[in-house]
């Protein structure tokens, strides 16, 4: 029987002044509505938070200053897709230079897990770091280079087939 | 251009069926055989004929929908279709400016050249606007494809006229679109600022808010 997969998002951004500056003041008031967007949307499973109370607060980690990390998992790469281009999500990221400097690097990996697992940032941090080695795979790939669950041969996913 | 294709929309040329295609396109969705035969003007077995033969050919895609009333009597499911998700064209001579298009919004990724991006779709949009002057715009975005509704008195875009390029690169494409409609009430000399980002799943990710003039 096939176990059913759902798909784990990792993105960062590398803010352009501490989290709690003026500069990133309006970012930081998007925060609650545009989780609560996230939190409601169909196929939402789960998002790393770093407090149940305190809705502004960003994920608290060791991997440098100023990177925001967000960390999710979905029921599929229709629903991330949705709530990340196709809903007010399209409106923040279209704002995103005036808060996050521009990358060269991936800043986005995602690959699948068993449903009810919650992969570790350790974990997702690891796969950006292979994507940004080794390119995707189906251990770790991008929207543009989308592999599916049932792709044990790794073979990238016909972007034809998608249209 | 392959020749299912021209096959597709050769099917196209008879008028119950383009007015059936039509009728289910504006609904947006699932569309009944009842109602698409009333928007057509037909009865309900020609219309079922017509709809299952652009099935075939894949232009349209059928399904069930329950029916509302449950238990004994409620009879069968109702067969219902929707606009295919593929998309079609045919060009003679054959033409390829999606290929092209592609590369380049790459190349404006790679330059980092968005804001430079949008203002070229501003001003295009100004140019195709001024050729309008005074048209309405709901008239001039469905003569583009867009094919506007209306909705809450405001105007909402279904089709998205760039699909294949804005799956390809969502946030360079969807920006240029915006800047490209506000760019084209500008020069309809309408207000630039009724067009803004408002993303739904399956539909243009611009809508226009409702006209300052009345």
């Amino acid at each position: 029987m096939l176990s059913v997969m759902h798909l784990a998002q990792l993105n960062i951004a590398h803010m352009r002044a501490p989290v709690d500056s003026p500069e990133l003041a309006e970012f930081v008031a998007l925060l609650e509505p545009i989780n609560t967007i996230a939190d409601e949307a169909p196929g939402f499973v789960w998002r790393l938070k770093e407090s149940e109370e305190d809705p502004t607060a960003t994920v608290v980690h060791e991997y440098g200053d100023h990177l925001l990390i967000n960390f999710s998992v979905w029921e599929s790469r229709e629903t991330l897709w949705n709530y990340v281009y196709r809903s007010p999500h399209l409106g923040v990221l279209r704002r995103r230079r005036e808060w996050f400097l521009r990358m060269a690097e991936p800043y986005i990996v995602m690959w699948w897990v068993p449903e009810g697992h919650i992969p570790s940032l350790a974990e997702g941090m690891r796969r950006l770091e292979r994507l940004k080695a080794d390119g995707p795979g189906p251990e770790a790939f991008t929207f543009n280079a989308f592999y599916d669950s049932s792709e044990a041969v790794s073979l990238p996913a016909a972007a034809e087939a998608r249209k | 251009m392959s020749s299912d294709d021209l096959d597709a929309l050769a099917l196209l040329h008879d008028p119950v069926r383009r007015s059936l295609y039509a009728a289910v396109a504006a609904g947006g969705g699932d569309v009944g055989r009842g109602e698409a035969a009333e928007a057509a003007g037909v009865s309900r077995t020609l219309a079922g004929h017509h709809l299952d033969k652009l099935v075939e050919a894949g232009l349209l895609e059928s399904g069930f929908r329950a029916q509302e009333k449950k238990g004994p009597g409620s009879g069968r499911p109702a067969k219902v279709y929707r606009r295919a998700r593929g998309e079609r064209s045919v060009s003679l001579p054959p033409r390829d400016y999606a290929t092209l298009a592609s590369v380049l919004a790459g190349v404006v990724d790679a330059l980092g050249a968005e804001e430079q991006a949008e203002r070229a779709a501003r001003e295009a949009g100004v140019t195709m606007g001024g050729r309008h002057a005074g048209e309405p715009v709901e008239e001039v975005l469905g003569a583009r494809g867009y094919e506007p509704y209306e909705e809450g008195g405001a105007v909402r875009l279904r089709n998205c006229p760039f699909h294949v390029l804005a799956e390809e690169r969502p946030l360079l494409v969807c920006s240029m679109n915006l800047a490209l409609c506000q760019g084209l009430l500008e020069g309809l000399g309408d207000d630039p600022g009724r067009a803004r980002l408002d993303a739904r799943p399956g539909e243009c990710c611009v809508a226009l808010s409702k006209t300052n003039k009345d």
